[in-house]
């Protein structure tokens, strides 16, 4: 079928949203490590004190949605496992391997149905603190225990599900209780809906009580019990176990709205309040709650750290003896952004994963005990409601006990981006809004590796090349850096000041072709006239270039050194016993010019490398034998589609394939690197016994002749290649990448080491001599931060300067204007400071809104100028639309002033803001919609309001159409015009089908609109009638978040459950509809109240985040179109379109295969998976297919037979694919 | 008969084992109110929906999941009174 496509699914960036995180020594090491779950990923980090950051260890992609993990360690193991509570209705435990950096599957039990649903456990998660049991719950009913244990070989054995099911009971939170080797207990809070559900007075659903119930699983008649249950405050929302036997008193914490309960079976009960921040704003309806909580225990010592709904940490601490607890303690301990999960580890660090924005990790300083803060004891709170006490307070103060040591960049919430190129680079640029609240931002996002420069100085002349070089091969620092010039060299030492050297023995009158450490402690320059080795007494040994020759081109070693003359001639010398140069008696003749030469370092334990490449001008590289028995006997060629400038062999660590071997991972490859004068970078295999070259991997890097140079990036070799840009090529995880450098275009490079920067790279930029680090190879993507006020809602970029319009608006937050408002009538402070929203967030109000709009230059990363919105009103749309009436009553204006047009004036724009007042989500409600017109002035960086327009609903969705404004109000798409006094009405759609548009995009007079609830709809507007016409709608109801328009009858989008899908109109309704004079449109029979049209379904995948802009774009220069989308969690992937058949058909294939050898950690099936909501259709999953590259090479051989390829040509085609259309 | 008296036995199994199953005289009360909390437990098990809610809220996720089980309670009010036949 010709209309059908297939794309590919790629994910560039992962969610960085964490659903749970969890802390243990997975690695069976003494050092504890940090494992997240984000999306469908579990990461392991670890800490680096050295460096002062989180390492990623592992990222492994589970196919399934991780919903809940937690850590378990059975009795007598000194390593810590992962029980993960998914959507598969499975049970899935994982080991960490760290000899494979993998996770590992050691049980996978069926219990349900697959899928998130109510009845199905996956959503609660307990284990016994000793590892003996564990249970698995569902939001409704149902509840499983397993028993875990170990088997005389120390493996860990799963026992059958028992149930402890109570139907009609929800489940707020599960915990496992610490009650040393007694019966493992697991405490439970629940309520019993079933009287509620028969009782139409509702008197029994006012009644409804909470309840604290304790499950008990006893190991000697295997089953679960339930021994005790208690009624509990209704609010309650979260337990927290005590350490019990030995450790502690044993029992929960129970919390709960405005307070905290220490509960135990027929104990007494302990309450403390949580307490308040003393602020003017306090909105005394709003109760504090415990979102989150982490136990700590020390040797002799327990505390709690438990955080409010604010960000505020509140130490919790239990006196207790033999008898049971004696009071419950409470006090603030310091703030952090507000978390879904905390970890403390035992070497004193907390990690914070935030809900929004970055994850921190602090050191502690300190546990609040010298802190002199207010603490509330238990022992105060005895009698009574909770209710009756007067609320107490605390003073929120910048941190204390804490010490931010670390953050995490996030893009968590990604709420809009747009691709555009506005730096003039060769590719082009994400801008993206992140972040939620005050801790929100304005992201540039580029690709490339982010560096630290070190050094950047400015030097006399422009020179041409530079080296670095140790004097002895026993140095572990280099000494000199070596610059050469159009007419003479440099020598510079690097010290604690770099100097320029005199008697370093090397000839500065000359410029240099290349700078050597060779042997033990001596020297060599190649110059355009000969060799000069200069050994360590500064005696100087030269050789010659014979006559009316010149040196073209040189490389060297510690032991060998080639040299090209001008007459195409290669002389080669080796490094004799005494440290001599020795020329070889043979000269070898190319048949052209030689542009390159290259011989790789000497392998360990060899005397030489035994093979030399050599570049030649009729776009050829020869490899040359050095061995003793054939020297300078031609191996192999290879024809090149350009003369190459570069070439480079150097060996790099990937999972080698060796036929013949079980080696695999952790090895190495000897490659040829060739860097090609039309900017190609090249990269072969070359065999290490026969000299031939195989495998040839090849990408484009930019518009200049490439160079290559060897460096060290994080503690592996790597090749800096230079272009029109710089590029870093060097092996992640155990693929090939190629990444640019967000850094200056560099001339030449070197690498560099030093005590100050081990591994650093030195660089000539111009007449400027840089020197810098690469940071992390672990993150191909860098952005810039420019921080917001509010959580951003959607962007919009003026139509032809590089500057965006940003509107923000946060829920249940105190403008300020209400703030000012409220300490006008408040007697108590009047001269009250905020506090730093970015640390402590906005002061909360229910039923507020704060809202503003900012004018953001992402060139110069800076806030232009900033309106705050009034009267509660909130921001949600916004466009940049040149009205045409505008325009005309300029030209008239013009005219009564007889006046020329002036060709050079810009025409005016506008920037409307479609804003709500008081609205309410749930159950929504709103007070009105308002349509601000702004004029853009001051060459867009400043807005000038002309005037508001009421409308009946929320604008949710506008456009520019034809110069004139389309508004999506509520279930009605308008067209507006500009007026003097306010925005004029001119045409309406009203349909019953459409509950909230939210997205519009219109070419040409069609306009395709995206419901809330109801999918697309096409529409023709007609300008005859000034009617709108809806031609064609969806067979299924999409609860849409965005659309963009693919081509006129095609569009894709991505809706609020997480799938993405192409939809496309039949090519004849789609002429119709736009040939048509009316009659036809106007009289087509509707079917089922909708158009008279239907959409085809092209594509359809699930990609777990939710969608939330979607647009067709490219991404890397000269690669094809992608569609590009980002999701909420912080995702941004593409969905590539296949270049041929052959293609599609060999990856159907592979994702096949891999289905069934690569099977998902979580037990989730990978097809039912990708279609959770509707079959997956003509899209095949990247992520999977490069699964492949980790897979275990017995698998890789069996999968590469099916498909009849060798294993790296497969290896090679999936990593093809990721660089052909993105990164 | 005793086919009739498997069929609804095995019905009887059905319902007690999968929330939701319907019967013969099940009211619109029940079945809109289990959709309802079929939809809840779904918000709450998405993460990414979970975060959407919070995110629109601009409440802490904590109190969103709190809140969403408190509707599963009763998410369409109280039923309405049975009709005497």
């Amino acid at each position: 079928m010709s209309s059908a496509i297939s794309l590919y699914s790629l994910t560039l960036v992962p969610p960085s949203a964490v659903t749970s995180s969890i802390v243990g020594q997975f690695s069976g090491r003494r050092q504890q490590e940090i494992v997240t779950a984000s999306g469908s990923r579990m990461q392991l980090f670890r800490f680096d004190p050295s460096a002062g950051r989180l390492v990623l260890i592992t990222s492994t992609e589970v196919f399934g949605i991780i919903r809940t993990i937690k850590p378990f360690r059975v009795a007598g193991s000194s390593k810590d496992c992962i029980i993960i509570g998914s959507d598969s209705g499975r049970i899935a435990i994982l080991e960490y391997k760290p000899e494979q950096t993998q996770f590992v599957q050691v049980h996978l039990e069926t219990f349900g149905k697959t899928g998130v649903r109510r009845v199905v456990p996956g959503q609660y998660l307990a284990v016994d603190p000793k590892g003996r049991a564990t249970m698995v719950a569902s939001v409704e009913k149902n509840k499983l225990v397993y028993i875990l244990n170990r088997d005389t070989s120390a493996n860990i054995t799963i026992s059958s599900p028992l149930e402890a099911h109570k139907p009609r009971s929800l489940l707020y939170a599960v915990t496992g209780l610490d009650v040393g080797y007694d019966n493992p207990i697991f405490a439970a809070l629940e309520v019993d809906y079933s009287e509620a559900d028969l009782d139409p007075s509702g008197q029994a659903y006012r009644e409804i009580q909470k309840t604290l119930t304790f499950y008990q699983l006893d190991l000697g008649l295997n089953h679960v019990v339930r021994m005790w249950s208690d009624v509990v405050d209704r609010e309650s929302n979260l337990l927290m176990e005590v350490p019990g036997g030995a450790d502690g008193p044993s029992g929960v914490l129970v919390c709960t709205e405005g307070h905290i309960v220490y509960r135990h079976m027929n104990k007494a009960v302990h309450r403390v309040p949580i307490p308040r921040r003393r602020t003017p704003y306090d909105d005394p309806a709003r109760k504090r709650i415990i979102v989150c909580g982490v136990m700590h225990k020390m040797k002799r010592d327990f505390f709690f750290l438990l955080q409010s709904d604010e960000g505020d940490l509140f130490k919790v601490t239990i006196d207790y003896n033999v008898r049971g607890v004696e009071a419950l303690k409470i006090q603030y301990f310091d703030t952090v952004p507000v978390a879904v999960s905390l970890n403390i580890l035992k070497s004193g660090f907390l990690f914070v994963a935030a809900e929004g924005g970055s994850h921190n990790f602090y050191q502690f300083v300190q546990l609040g005990e010298e802190s002199g803060e207010n603490e509330f004891t238990s022992t105060d709170y005895v009698k009574g409601d909770m209710s009756d006490y007067p609320a107490v307070h605390f003073h929120p103060r910048p941190l204390e006990n804490l010490s931010l040591v670390y953050t995490m960049d996030t893009l968590n919430p990604l709420i809009d981006a747009k691709v555009d190129n506005l730096t003039g680079e060769d590719a082009p640029q994400i801008y993206a809004l992140a972040g939620q609240g005050p801790r929100s931002s304005f992201r540039s996002i580029r690709h490339g590796l982010d560096v630290t420069e070190v050094v950047a100085s400015e030097l006399p002349g422009e020179p041409t090349a530079v080296w670095t070089t140790k004097l002895t091969a026993q140095d572990t620092f280099d000494s000199y850096i070596v610059l050469s010039f159009t007419n003479g060299t440099l020598v510079l030492s690097i010290g604690e000041t770099v100097e320029e050297v005199t008697d370093s023995g090397f000839l500065s009158s000359t410029p240099t072709l290349a700078v050597q450490q060779v042997g033990d402690d001596s020297l060599v320059q190649v110059y355009p006239k000969g060799i000069r080795h200069i050994t360590a007494s500064k005696e100087v040994d030269e050789w010659e270039a014979p006559l009316h020759t010149m040196v073209v081109a040189a490389t060297t070693n510690s032991r060998q050194v080639a040299v090209a003359l001008s007459t195409s001639e290669i002389v080669y010398f080796e490094l004799d016993d005494e440290g001599q140069l020795n020329e070889y008696q043979d000269r070898k003749k190319m048949g052209a010019s030689i542009t390159s030469l290259s011989v790789g370092d000497v392998p360990e334990g060899k005397v030489r490398s035994s093979f030399l490449a050599v570049g030649c001008d009729d776009s050829t590289v020869h490899v040359i034998s050095l061995d003793p028995e054939n020297t300078l006997e031609s191996l192999s060629l290879q024809a090149l589609t350009s003369s190459p400038t570069a070439l480079r062999i150097l060996s790099m660590p990937d999972s080698t394939f060796v036929e013949n071997t079980q080696l695999l991972n952790a090895s190495s490859t000897l490659y040829l690197h060739i860097g090609l004068y039309n900017g190609v970078y090249l990269r072969a295999v070359l065999d290490t016994i026969t000299g031939q070259l195989s495998d040839t991997q090849t990408q484009f890097l930019g518009a200049r002749p490439v160079k290559l140079f060897k460096v060290t990036a994080q503690d592996q070799p790597a090749i800096l290649a230079l272009s029109s840009r710089s590029w870093l090529a060097y092996t992640k995880d155990v693929s090939f990448m190629v990444t640019p450098l967000v850094y200056e275009a560099l001339e030449f490079g070197d690498g560099f080491s030093s005590e100050q920067c081990e591994m650093g790279i030195v660089g000539i930029e111009g007449s400027n001599l840089r020197i810098f680090m690469v940071n992390d190879l672990t993150e191909n993507t860098k952005s810039d931060v420019l921080p917001l006020a509010y959580t951003p809602r959607r962007l919009v970029r003026h139509p032809n300067r590089a500057l965006f319009y940003v509107i923000e608006s946060d829920n249940n937050t105190l403008a300020p204007d209400a703030r000012q408002e409220l300490l006008s009538t408040s007697r108590k402070q009047t001269d009250y400071e905020d506090l730093p929203a970015e640390e402590f967030g906005n002061p909360k109000f229910s039923g507020k809104w704060a809202s503003c709009i900012e004018i953001v230059d992402p060139l110069s990363q800076e806030k232009l100028a900033r309106i705050d919105l009034v009267s509660n009103e909130a921001a949600f749309s916004v466009t940049v639309c040149s009205f045409a009436a505008s325009q005309r009553r300029r030209e008239e204006e013009d005219e009564e002033v007889d006046r020329k047009p002036d060709g050079e004036e810009e025409e005016d724009v506008y920037l409307v803001v479609g804003t709500a007042k008081d609205l309410s989500l749930a159950p929504r409600r709103c007070g009105g919609g308002f349509l601000h017109v702004y004029k853009i002035v001051d060459e867009g960086r400043g807005l000038e309001f002309v005037h508001k327009t009421e409308v009946d609903d929320a604008p949710v969705a506008m456009l520019e159409f034809q110069g004139r404004l389309l508004v999506g109000v509520g279930r009605c798409l308008r067209i507006y015009e500009l007026g003097m006094k306010r925005l004029l009405r001119k045409s309406e759609y009203k349909s019953r089908n459409l509950n909230n548009i939210v997205t519009i995009n219109a070419a040409h007079n069609r306009i395709i609109i995206g419901d809330i609830q109801q999918g697309v709809t096409y529409l023709v507007y007609r300008h005859s009638d000034n009617k709108f016409l809806a031609f064609t709608d969806d067979v299924v109801a999409r609860h849409t978040t965005c659309v963009t328009m693919l081509d006129y009858e095609t569009v894709a989008g991505g809706d609020k459950f997480g799938n993405l899908w192409v939809l496309r109109c039949k090519e004849s309704v789609s002429r119709d509809a736009d040939e048509d004079n009316g009659a036809q449109l106007l009289n087509a029979r509707t079917y089922l109240d909708g158009a008279s049209g239907r959409l085809d379904m092209l594509a359809h995948f699930y990609v777990q985040d939710i969608p939330t802009s979607i647009q067709k774009t490219q991404l890397i220069p000269g690669g094809r179109e992608v569609i590009l989308y980002t999701g909420l969690q912080g995702t941004i992937g593409v969905l590539a379109p296949f270049a041929s058949h052959g293609d599609v058909d060999f990856f159907q294939q592979l994702e096949t295969l891999l289905r069934n050898e690569a099977r998902p950690l979580a037990g989730r099936d990978h097809l039912i998976y990708r279609g959770s909501y509707v079959p997956v259709k003509s899209v095949i999953d990247g992520d999977l297919c490069e699964m492949y590259a980790v897979l275990p090479v017995d698998k890789k051989r069996s999968i590469a037979a099916e498909l009849e390829r060798t294993v790296r040509e497969v290896e090679r085609k999936v990593a093809g694919l990721r660089t052909r259309y993105a990164f | 008969m005793a086919d009739k008296l498997r069929a609804q036995q095995q019905l009887e199994q059905l319902q007690t084992r999968y929330v939701g199953v319907g019967h013969a005289d099940t009211t619109k009360h029940e079945w809109v109110s289990n959709v309802h909390r079929d939809s809840l437990a779904s918000y709450i098990g998405h993460p990414a929906m979970l975060e959407h809610f919070s995110v629109a809220f601009n409440e802490p996720q904590e109190r969103v999941r709190m809140q969403f089980v408190d509707k599963m309670i009763q998410p369409c009010g109280p039923p309405k009174e049975k009709e005497e036949i």
